[in-house]
């Protein structure tokens, strides 16, 4: 069997690059959020370190390096490592079935954007997702501590309610488009009209799952700093803490990224096959286009956290089982109607 | 039930209506809110490069004032030290030597006169109980320090410069 080095290589540049993307995002999305945070105060948000403050994740980041590692004497040594290594893993990993953009063309070889195009990447991210809780789980639980243990049992609570709702209004979304690949599914918007059009109340559904998954405010439960003092990671220092961060904003990233891939039509743009430029150029601009629309999308994390306090517990969980998933099977069901209706 | 005062706000009660239940219409509304505040003006100063303007009665940092001469005024009598209701200032009095007159106004000075600025509340009983006008209130305040001991003001940091040694330079 003949190893195709160049496909190896091309993988393995897209990979890092995916990686570097996503990292570098979650780096600046930190200081975004400051920012967001800052400007909705009617604050400047961090301005001292290099221009406009640029420089502050930089810091930030060194000084989660340079902090003491504490494990305490009680934690459960091997699964307190593992929490933030899984949470991180398993936030990096959900990058790879997303299509940054069309293929661009080097040297006569088709290079897709996409790290893979599996036939079930909806399946996959699914099934990633999930596993995310684990590094949240595992964390609190073994840190042994009584706020840590509650944050995790919220944590896997919540986002079990709220996967349900959201599997149920991605169905619809799949009835719609008739394939499990995402890349088909933003080819499909490239030459129709974006998802978002035919399924809005599927898109909304989506939306407040996506924040209930991320752990974001409003459904910051397993975090909630004023009650539970930080939750899961409440006993975690230096860099390990610095991992569970970071995961959730690459978690952001890369929902957000799903988002505009599923309901916005991902790396197309109006116009985008009639402007005439080259292939590669259009590709470009179609990973460009993605790119704001996952920007767009952080900043709307960042603006809902800051205007709406978070919920009650009770209040979550009967808005996930009493309202969510109800909602999701009436789309469903609507969805379904009209899909029939319209082939017989 | 009669109400005691005339500022009473009835509380509305109802039931809410689907509209308000469908809730998604409210969080728009906060959305909008914050969103507006975006554009209004930061209430934040950037401190060292911009400096909030003090009212002119502002009571900040000490001076311990000199007179037409470069003479200092204190004469370490010991008022102001009793007016002080946080017992922040302490002195030491000394008698003033032959040849040292273009130094001390008169035969009594102050060798030592320190404020310990984190006693201080800037009350300025010590300007108003000062019968020689040579302790004045300011309109800045003690800079930040890393030491305890770096907040306790001696005559170096409260004596105004000479007026007269100045027009020498």
């Amino acid at each position: 069997m003949s190893i195709d080095w160049y496909f190896i290589l091309e993988k393995l540049v897209l990979i890092s690059g995916v990686l570097a993307l996503s990292l570098i995002v979650a780096m600046y999305s930190t200081w975004g959020e400051r920012k967001v945070a800052a400007i909705i105060q009617d604050r400047r948000g961090p301005n001292r370190a290099g221009f406009m403050g640029l420089l502050q994740p930089l810091a930030d980041g060194g000084k989660l390096f340079f902090k003491e590692e504490i494990i305490p004497g009680t934690a459960n040594r091997f699964l307190f490592i593992l929490g933030p290594s899984l949470a991180m893993l398993v936030a990096c990993m959900t990058s790879a079935v997303i299509p940054w953009g069309d293929t661009l063309t080097i040297a006569g070889k088709e290079i897709s954007l996409q790290v893979a195009d599996i036939n079930i990447g909806i399946l996959y991210i699914f099934g990633v997702v999930s596993l995310g809780v684990y590094g949240i789980m595992l964390g609190g639980w073994a840190s042994n501590n009584k706020y840590s243990l509650l944050a995790s049992v919220r944590a896997a609570s919540q986002i079990i309610s709220y996967e349900l709702a959201m599997g149920l209004s991605l169905i619809a979304l799949l009835m719609l488009t008739g394939s499990l690949s995402l890349k088909d599914i933003v080819e499909q918007q490239r030459h129709g009209y974006w998802n978002f059009i035919y399924q809005p109340l599927g898109f909304l559904i989506f939306l407040v799952c996506a924040f209930a998954e991320c752990n974001r405010t409003p459904f910051d439960l397993p975090e909630a700093e004023n009650e539970l003092n930080g939750g899961y990671h409440l006993e975690y220092s230096s860099m390990k803490l610095g991992f569970y961060l970071f995961a959730e904003y690459i978690n952001m990233f890369i929902s957000s990224a799903l988002m505009a891939s599923l309901y916005f039509g991902g790396y197309s743009f109006p116009g985008m096959d009639s402007l005439g430029l080259s292939p590669n150029l259009v590709t470009i601009l179609g990973f460009l286009a993605l790119f704001i629309k996952i920007i767009i999308f952080l900043f709307f994390f960042m603006w809902v956290r800051w205007t709406i306090p978070r919920f009650r517990y009770d209040q979550l969980m009967r808005l996930g089982w009493n309202i969510m998933i109800p909602l999701a099977l009436l789309n469903m069901l609507i969805t379904g109607a009209i899909v029939l209706y319209r082939q017989g | 039930m009669q109400a005691l005062t005339n500022r009473v706000q009835p509380v509305d009660r109802r039931p809410l209506t689907l509209w308000e239940r469908m809730y998604l219409p409210a969080i728009f509304k906060g959305m909008l809110i914050t969103f507006k505040h975006i554009f209004q003006k930061k209430a934040t100063v950037s401190y060292p490069e911009e400096k909030r303007p003090f009212s002119p009665v502002f009571r900040g940092l000490h001076i311990l004032n000199r007179d037409e001469e470069g003479r200092e005024r204190c004469t370490a009598c010991g008022l102001c030290a009793v007016a002080c209701p946080a017992e922040a200032i302490t002195m030491e009095a000394a008698e003033r030597k032959p040849g040292e007159e273009h130094l001390y106004r008169e035969e009594k000075y102050a060798a030592r006169y320190e404020i310990n600025m984190l006693r201080c509340i800037f009350c300025g009983f010590c300007e108003e109980a000062c019968p020689k006008d040579a302790i004045y209130l300011t309109e800045t305040f003690a800079p930040a320090n890393f030491q305890r001991k770096g907040f306790i003001y001696g005559k170096d940091d409260l004596l105004i410069p000479d007026p007269k040694a100045k027009q020498t330079v």
